[in-house]
């Protein structure tokens, strides 16, 4: 057939471009099990890498004997801090303006504590010297509460001057790390005395970890000949960690190759630089071999970065007919050991002051207080922006404990506080000003798709039907607005260790119309070879299979910061569209010259320039592509290809309406989630399969975190929950069906009006699935609850309403 | 997550078998599915120095039913116990029990036999094998012998097996047709040790009860199962309320297992007096 017989439409579809449910190209790979990931990594003479790690969560280490383990045959060294302390690796700086220790330097602070590094020629030697590594320690006293280390005269970090101001200022005692203060405290103080209403209440947002299917893990290959380091490894901004890698070891930044290759989820837990990661390029140095350090679960999640562990207390002002007129927030946030968050510089509580939601609230104020404990480092975004997930649950369950003081339907308490669709952008009271949205009309749509009324009628039913003993369920209904904040962000406020947090695509169109794109993100899972494929397919015009797309080589893509905080459509999916928008810029300047008129007379037409009026006059992008290679056009350089680098002018605002109902037997505490419907709005859809799926995944990670997943100490500090026994990740079996929905509603100042979408469902899904729980008992006089509502808690809270009398 | 090393050994006979026990001792384990013994090894919480894999055994495998009996070879996995649609005849709350161990994948390895033989207070089987009044056959160097189930379990681990000696076959008496079952199980979530888990048969003046993960051995009570024999399910109830000691977890504070422990009780008991004719 011949190309012109096409309708435009016709052309467009064939392209695969934006709105496209194109098929992941990436699964091809994938399901065949063909993928490529660190442990694929295989090289002559390899050797491994394994820890000694601390069965202490607070001890000093008075003397590591590694006599025994180096008699284990093939067991070649021991690395500990005294090694690596000449060269200045003894200890690390965090993202978060911290240090932390490689090795255990003298002490160490949490059970899982990196204390020696076995090098051996595989990696059962490997642990075996593990186990023979004879480490004394003496015991000190363990805080695992962030209030009692406030109080308390344990100094956990010796290391620091305690009169001396941290990274983020003054610190009031020797085990706080920060005070980060938004909004205005007096004029929220004096709202919240005149108030006619105000609600209190402690949310508590347990501590969790990213928990990715693939550990963290690493590659070290330094050539002595060359000078050159090779690094793979796990890592979700390969070009920072090539930076910081330079800064700290001294090698040269263009002797450092990072390679990410597949990575199997990263969810945040490999945003930060480990011990591993150091240890594999000193054990490379040292023995001029490549060596190879992989991390158990164990490990990963006793000792790679957690997330969350905030304690709100939370201040919310109203009037007797429900409009909010303030918000207060505390809250007390437990890093751990070292303080490893994984935040923007100047933001040392990530975007926590997006915590006023989705509401037009006139006057808010937020504290923060770090704290240091006997806990593991981290404090990354699972799934979500910087602390994006914390400020949602808070705002979502101080809405409902709102409502349930002023005896208002929940539903209604938020759409009468809802910011209005013409108030955008908006300027919310904590600094941010919102791009875009309609959340009305989402709301609307939302609690019409579930026929909420029918449902609080079908509630009350059955709550007449318990108190009659007909049944022992109850049935509670979720609700959550919630609104995120992504697209981390715009260079003027927005660094990490001073990088600033643009992002970069480079494309290349060659002579026969296909081409390949190198992105400064990475792809963890979210399918960026499909999708980002799509934006270019739609901005010049070739096919989308026709393009093959490549992030994760430093010698090859260009600079950029890497896939966390949903920022890779925001900031890079923008570059990607500006730098096709050069390409198709000098595509039109070839055309003109091959249709010999002047530049203004085409104009792009899908696949094609057009003469302006004459549309039988036209060159396809094919031809163009061509043209760019072989002739001669006075003017302009041959070839066909641009670079972008894009420093957005503002952060995106996905929102979502998310509703779900649950049934719980409160003789055994089980639950059992009936229906869970989400509505996001992510701004333009670029793959509607894609974003259906990354819906589905976040709500599962949220329904985990929600009903069952926690990091959880003993009071001596030793970790409860270090294996998938006590660690939950929900299999097809506890994960309910999801009935997915969209508004659109683009934001403005984005090229291609994407917002993000992979980490919303998160962000939402936590506070449906907690709110549905409490809503549940609402009747009985529960205002707050602490996540995550597994059998027991959910049982505890029947228990302590008389429920079980 | 890496053992020690160990030396493999794969016999061709049981008599091969505990042959190899009586002579490396201490040192030796047997290896059936290995989803207990595997694990304890990665986490060196086991330490042995040679593994004798009984996969090779034909002996062990298989499933004999009579009119009077069900014998079931230790090397018989979870899955082929679910697949057998003559022992789901004869001896029904075997399947219904054996779908709620693990998951599909473990199932397809996991063996009855290791299930039983490992003194595991968290392992389903045990309790299941007391209510239906089992017998275990174990093989040793000189002879074999049989102990019943109610008193096979010491303490978590430990059992009246001698260390040379191999669990070869499970002999369960058939009940009586009619006879009412449910194996309940309460459960975090599908591959998790139960909460609480309960397996009750009753019908034609008898009745047996076992509880499971609330000791440290499972727990059958006689009064437990007169009571209900007799009709009397708050007296089965408080037997059982009476003989268990579950321990924190966490799954869990004592209080809570207990009062879970009495629900799942009841609702297994509702179900197999439904089933009952």
């Amino acid at each position: 057939m011949n190309d012109q017989t096409l309708t435009p439409e016709e052309r467009a579809a064939n392209l695969k471009g934006m709105g496209s449910s194109r098929k992941r190209v990436e699964d091809v790979r994938f399901t065949q099990g063909k993928g490529n990931y660190v442990d694929d990594i295989k090289l002559d003479g390899m050797l491994f890498g394994d820890f000694v790690r601390s069965p202490y969560a607070h001890a000093r280490v008075v003397s590591i004997n590694a006599e025994e383990a180096l008699k284990v045959p093939g067991v070649l060294a021991v690395i500990t801090a005294k090694d690596l302390e000449p060269l200045g690796l003894h200890w690390m700086p965090t993202l978060a303006g911290d240090k932390q220790m490689v090795l255990a330097d003298g002490k160490v602070l949490f059970q899982g504590q990196e204390v020696a590094f076995v090098v051996a020629e595989d990696r059962y030697a490997a642990a075996d010297g593990v186990e023979l590594v004879e480490v004394e320690y003496e015991e000190l006293p363990v805080i695992v509460d962030p209030f009692e280390a406030l109080q308390s005269d344990v100094v956990l970090r010796e290391d620091l001057d305690p009169a001396a101001d941290g990274a983020h200022g003054p610190r009031k005692h020797h085990n706080h790390i920060f005070t980060w203060e938004q909004g205005d405290k007096d004029a929220t103080e004096a709202v919240l005395a005149e108030a006619d209403v105000v609600v209190e209440e402690m949310v508590y947002y347990h501590r969790t970890h990213p928990c990715p299917l693939e550990t963290c893990g690493s590659v070290a290959s330094m050539d002595k000949v060359t000078g050159k380091l090779t690094l793979w490894g796990t890592f979700q901004a390969p070009h920072a960690v090539r930076t910081v890698a330079s800064l700290i070891s001294g090698i040269a930044e263009h002797n450092i190759r990072v390679i990410s290759p597949d990575i199997g989820g990263g969810f945040g837990n490999k945003v930060g630089v480990y011990p591993g990661y150091i240890c594999s390029i000193v054990a490379s140095i040292v023995t001029g071999k490549p060596v190879k350090w992989v991390e158990d679960r164990m490990d990963n999640l006793m000792s790679t970065a957690f997330a969350r562990d905030y304690w709100m207390q939370g201040k919310i002002a109203a009037t007797k007919e429900g409009k909010i007129t303030g918000l207060w927030c505390h809250t007390t946030a437990d890093h751990g050991g070292f303080d490893a968050c994984a935040d923007p510089t100047k933001f040392p509580a990530g975007f926590m002051n997006i915590c006023t939601g989705s509401y037009d609230i006139p006057v808010a104020y937020l504290a923060v207080d770090g704290v240091y404990t006997n806990k593991a480092p981290g404090g990354v975004a699972y799934r979500c922006s910087f602390r994006v997930t914390e400020a949602a649950y808070f705002i979502e369950r101080m809405i409902e404990v709102l409502a349930i003081k002023l005896n208002m339907d929940a539903a209604e308490l938020r759409r009468i506080n809802f910011i209005k669709a013409d108030q955008f952008p908006y300027q919310s009271a904590l600094g941010w000003e919102y791009d875009s949205g309609d959340y009305h009309t989402a709301w609307d749509k939302a609690l019409k798709a579930v026929d909420y009324e029918g449902l609080r009628k079908e509630q009350a039913q059955q709550l007449e039907d318990f108190k009659a003993g007909k049944t022992r369920k109850l049935m509670g209904i979720g609700l959550t607005h919630f609104t995120e904040i992504v697209g981390a962000g715009p260079v003027k406020n927005c660094d990490i260790l001073g990088l600033g947090m643009f992002d970069s695509c480079e494309i290349r169109i060659h002579p026969t119309g296909s081409a390949i794109a190198r992105l400064g993100t990475i792809s963890q899972g979210q399918g960026h070879a499909t999708t980002f494929a799509q934006i270019i397919a739609s901005e010049i015009g070739l096919p989308a299979d026709d393009i093959t797309l490549e992030e994760g080589d430093t010698d090859t893509a260009p600079y950029g910061l890497g896939t966390y905080g949903s920022r890779s459509t925001p900031v890079a999916g923008a570059a990607t569209a500006m730098a096709a928008r050069k390409i198709r810029a000098k595509a039109q300047m070839i055309a003109a010259y091959l249709l010999e008129v002047h530049d203004d007379d085409v104009e792009f037409d899908v696949d094609r320039f057009v003469v302006k009026g004459a549309p039988e006059r036209f060159k396809t992008m094919k031809e163009i592509a061509f043209a760019a290679y072989n002739q001669a056009i006075p003017g302009l350089e041959p070839g066909l290809e641009a670079v972008s680098y894009y420093d957005p002018p503002n952060m995106t605002y996905p929102f979502g309406a998310y509703i779900c109902v649950v049934d719980i037997d409160v003789d055994t505490g089980e639950t059992d989630i009936r229906s869970f419907y989400a509505l996001d709005d992510c701004g333009t859809r670029i793959n509607p399969m894609i974003i259906e799926g990354q819906v589905h995944g976040g709500l599962t990670e949220a329904l985990a975190i929600a009903m069952g997943q926690e990091i959880a100490y003993d009071e001596m500090g030793n970790h409860k929950t270090a294996t998938l026994m006590d660690f939950f990740i929900p299999t097809s079996w506890e994960t309910p069906t999801y009935v997915t929905d969209h508004t659109t509603t683009p934001s403005p100042h984005h090229p291609i009006g994407a917002k993000g979408v992979g980490e919303s469902p998160n962000v939402g899904g936590v506070p449906c699935f907690s709110n549905a729980v409490h809503d549940a008992f609402r009747p009985f006089g529960l205002t707050q609850s602490h996540m995550p509502h597994d059998h027991w808690r959910v049982w505890k809270t029947a228990r302590e309403l008389g429920l079980h009398a | 997550m890496i053992p020690g090393a160990f030396e493999y050994h794969r016999p061709a006979s049981v008599a091969e078998a505990a042959g190899l026990l009586s002579q490396l001792g201490d040192d030796a384990r047997v290896l059936a599915g290995g989803h207990s013994l595997i694990p304890m090894m990665k986490l060196r919480m086991a330490d042995l120095s040679h593994l004798v894999d009984l996969q090779d055994l034909d002996e062990m495998k298989g499933i004999k039913i009579t009119v009077s009996s069900v014998t079931i070879g230790a090397m018989v996995t979870q899955h082929e116990l679910i697949a057998d649609d003559a022992l789901a005849a004869a001896v029904p709350i075997i399947r219904e029990a054996a779908l709620q161990i693990a998951d599909p994948q473990v199932r397809y390895v996991g063996t009855i036999g290791g299930n039983v033989a490992n003194g595991d207070p968290g392992n389903d089987m045990p309790g299941l094998m007391q209510c239906l009044n089992a017998t275990y056959e174990v093989q040793g160097t000189e002879a074999s012998r049989m102990i019943n189930a109610r008193e096979f379990y010491e303490s978590a681990y430990f059992t009246a097996r001698e260390e040379e000696e191999i669990l070869t076959r499970i002999h369960i008496p058939r009940p009586a047709g009619g006879t009412g079952y449910a194996y309940e199980k309460q459960k975090r979530k599908i591959g998790d040790y139960a909460t609480a888990a309960a397996a009750v048969l009753v019908g034609g003046g008898e009745a047996s009860v076992a509880m499971t993960n609330l000791s440290d051995t499972p727990v059958w009570s006689q009064d437990a199962g007169k009571a209900l024999a007799s009709g009397d399910v708050e007296g089965c109830v408080a037997a059982v309320m009476g003989a268990i000691d579950p321990a924190d977890d966490m799954r869990g504070p004592v209080e809570f297992k207990k009062h879970v422990a009495g629900m799942i009780l009841r609702r297994a008991i509702d179900r197999a007096l439904s089933r009952a004719s």
